[in-house]
């Protein structure tokens, strides 16, 4: 049942060709057997999701099956949840049991998904390799000398490795799209404001998004019918009804209007990645779409403009772990200050401990102007760039990543070098844009990620159009060699 | 401009954080490459460019002032580390 998707996995819980606790055990059992290799797992919840399991079992007998009744899915480590350790992934909150459940967690429960555990990711969410994690590297199941990108890349991994079959993950500035990307699975960034934030770890409060990671765009889709809609209890929620995402699924492509960014294709892209996007492209016109250049001449400044407004948002985001009301608290402090540097400084790692101090210098007294004002209007001149588009042409595409997975160790002693993995990612995040990746082919045996960005709230279309690419292709079908299932 | 190590230890202090007197020569070449990197935002003209804080300029929502969360104090303390009667324990404050 692991080659099984989410959605043909509800139909076999429909039919009764298994029950969600034999769905649940095997997939424990497949955890406890193959994740030494790839290190995606942090907590395995194993009672908590037999009882969901049996409970979900109960629920389908009595004719009260929820949308995800029984469905496995995992979370990311920065989503709380009640009872179950919540760390991000650092020593801070190594020994945090969170008090309550996050928005989408409760949602996900509410639609009767069963959770296996809690998804290794890069500290705070501060990475884009998954090795600033506490908890030790993910491997990337297409080759386990690489990376799995980040911050999600438990999320990623475990789904290619079919660990389990739908992830949650946040998207800061490509954390759900680029390891997407890296592991061939689909992840979705919804429109600002579509997924609420309430329980989420905060990394930078005015750029994170949550949204749904899995092998197809028909299973975001299920997922996202779940997370998504209006709460109260994030005051940047967008107050907007919700909708099914899966019914549009099937719309024809016919006259769809696509735009390539000439500056997504300059001589900075791997070859091989180049190669595999414009035959996506490709495929897309034989579908009966249009295809025309375009321009995101500010495409370049999304990379500083990003790198001040959020390690300044982090900068205060973080300022609550004072080693006071919850979190890690150093030994024997010998005054407040003392307390709270120690705290700090022993609970934080390198990479967290670096973004605090570049938010810090920005918005300290003088800098203001010079650094976070400044990003700010470059910010409304990216979001420009890409309403100018998208007047023109219903949607933008273009590879996610500027390179298929790289080495383990090999970016990790020069930030900026990894921080230039998000050049195609983090424009959204900053305009508020949805974008999705999906699996569309191959380079040096691994996979290639194409990102198809679209309008505002436009989730639905962009489901659309990666759920016919996979009806039209098998890239998302492939598995990794050494995966067995 | 660039961070010598005492901005670098003024930047640590503001930001609470205790730095090993060993990294600070790595964190400030790191931190140097972030704000050159940063610093190409200054080519740029901005001049007249309203600031974006929100992607959808949306402004903060209100809602009544009614009560609406109950008193969880003893759930939220228990992973608390170090609580008395309720209280949150600190090293002492004031001499």
């Amino acid at each position: 049942m692991f080659e099984l998707t989410l959605a043909e996995l509800a139909r076999g819980l429909d039919n009764g060709d298994f029950s969600s606790t034999e769905l649940t055990q095997a997939y424990l059992q497949r955890i406890k057997v193959l994740d030494g290799q790839y290190n995606t797992f942090i907590t395995v919840t194993e009672e908590q999701a037999l009882a969901q399991a049996k409970a979900a079992d109960d629920a389908r007998v009595a004719g009260n099956a929820g949308p995800l009744c029984g469905l496995p899915i995992a979370h990311k480590d920065l989503f709380c949840t009640q009872g179950v350790r919540t760390s991000s992934a650092s020593k801070m909150l190594d020994n945090f049991v969170s008090p309550y459940d996050a928005t989408i967690v409760s949602r996900l429960k509410n639609a009767g998904s069963v959770m296996l555990g809690k998804l290794n990711m890069d500290e705070f969410a501060m990475g884009s390799s998954n090795e600033s994690s506490f908890y030790g590297a993910v491997r990337n199941p297409w080759n386990t000398d690489c990376v799995p990108g980040g911050s999600s890349g438990g999320s990623a991994a475990a789904v290619a490795a079919r660990l389990t079959p739908a992830a949650t993950g946040s998207d800061t500035g490509g954390s759900i799209r680029q390891p997407a990307a890296l592991c061939g699975v689909t992840g979705i960034k919804p429109t600002y404001g579509r997924v609420s934030r309430y329980g989420m770890i905060a990394f930078a409060s005015s750029l994170d998004q949550a949204g749904p990671m899995a092998r197809t765009a028909e299973d975001c889709a299920m997922i996202l019918n779940a997370m998504a809609g209006f709460d109260p209890l994030d005051s940047t929620s967008a107050e907007r009804d919700t909708e099914d995402y899966t019914t549009a699924l099937n719309q024809p492509l016919a006259g769809l209007k696509i735009g390539l960014p000439k500056e997504y294709f300059s001589a900075a892209l791997d070859a091989g990645v180049a190669e595999q996007v414009r035959n996506a492209v490709a495929e897309f016109e034989k579908l009966g779409s249009t295809v025309k250049e375009v321009s995101l001449p500010n495409t370049e400044l999304c990379i500083p403009a990003y790198y001040i407004l959020a390690p300044a948002e982090a900068s205060s985001n973080l300022s609550r772990f004072d080693g006071v009301r919850y979190g890690y608290r150093c030994d024997n402090p010998v005054d407040l200050e003392d307390l709270y540097k120690r705290s700090r400084g022993e609970g934080f790692g390198t990479e967290v401990k670096r973004r605090i101090m570049v938010g810090a210098y920005a918005l300290s007294a003088g800098y203001y102007d010079a650094y976070y004002r400044k990003a700010q209007q470059i910010r409304r001149m990216i979001q420009q760039d890409f309403v100018n588009v998208l007047n023109e042409v219903d949607v933008i595409m273009g590879p996610t990543t500027p390179q298929p997975a790289f080495k383990l160790g090999e970016k990790s002693s020069d930030p900026v070098s990894m921080y230039m993995e998000d050049i195609f990612t983090l424009s959204l995040n900053l305009a508020g844009l949805p974008g999705i990746s999906v699996p569309c082919g191959q380079t040096q045996g691994l996979p290639v990620g194409l990102q198809i960005i679209g309008n505002y709230f436009a989730e639905s279309k962009l489901l659309n159009i990666a759920h016919q690419f996979q009806q039209a292709t098998d890239w998302h079908t492939q598995i990794p060699a050494g995966v067995e299932v | 401009m660039s961070l010598d190590r005492s901005d670098v230890e003024q930047i640590a202090h503001l930001a609470r954080l205790q730095i090993d007197a060993a990294d600070i020569d790595s964190y400030s070449n790191s931190l140097n490459s972030i704000l050159s990197l940063v610093d190409q935002m200054q080519a740029t003209c901005t001049e007249g460019v309203d600031p974006l804080a929100h992607p959808l300029d949306a402004v903060q929502r209100l809602r009544r002032d009614e009560v609406t969360e109950p008193n969880q104090r003893d759930a939220l303390q228990a992973v608390a580390p170090a609580t008395e009667a309720g209280l949150f324990l600190v090293p002492k404050v004031i001499e």
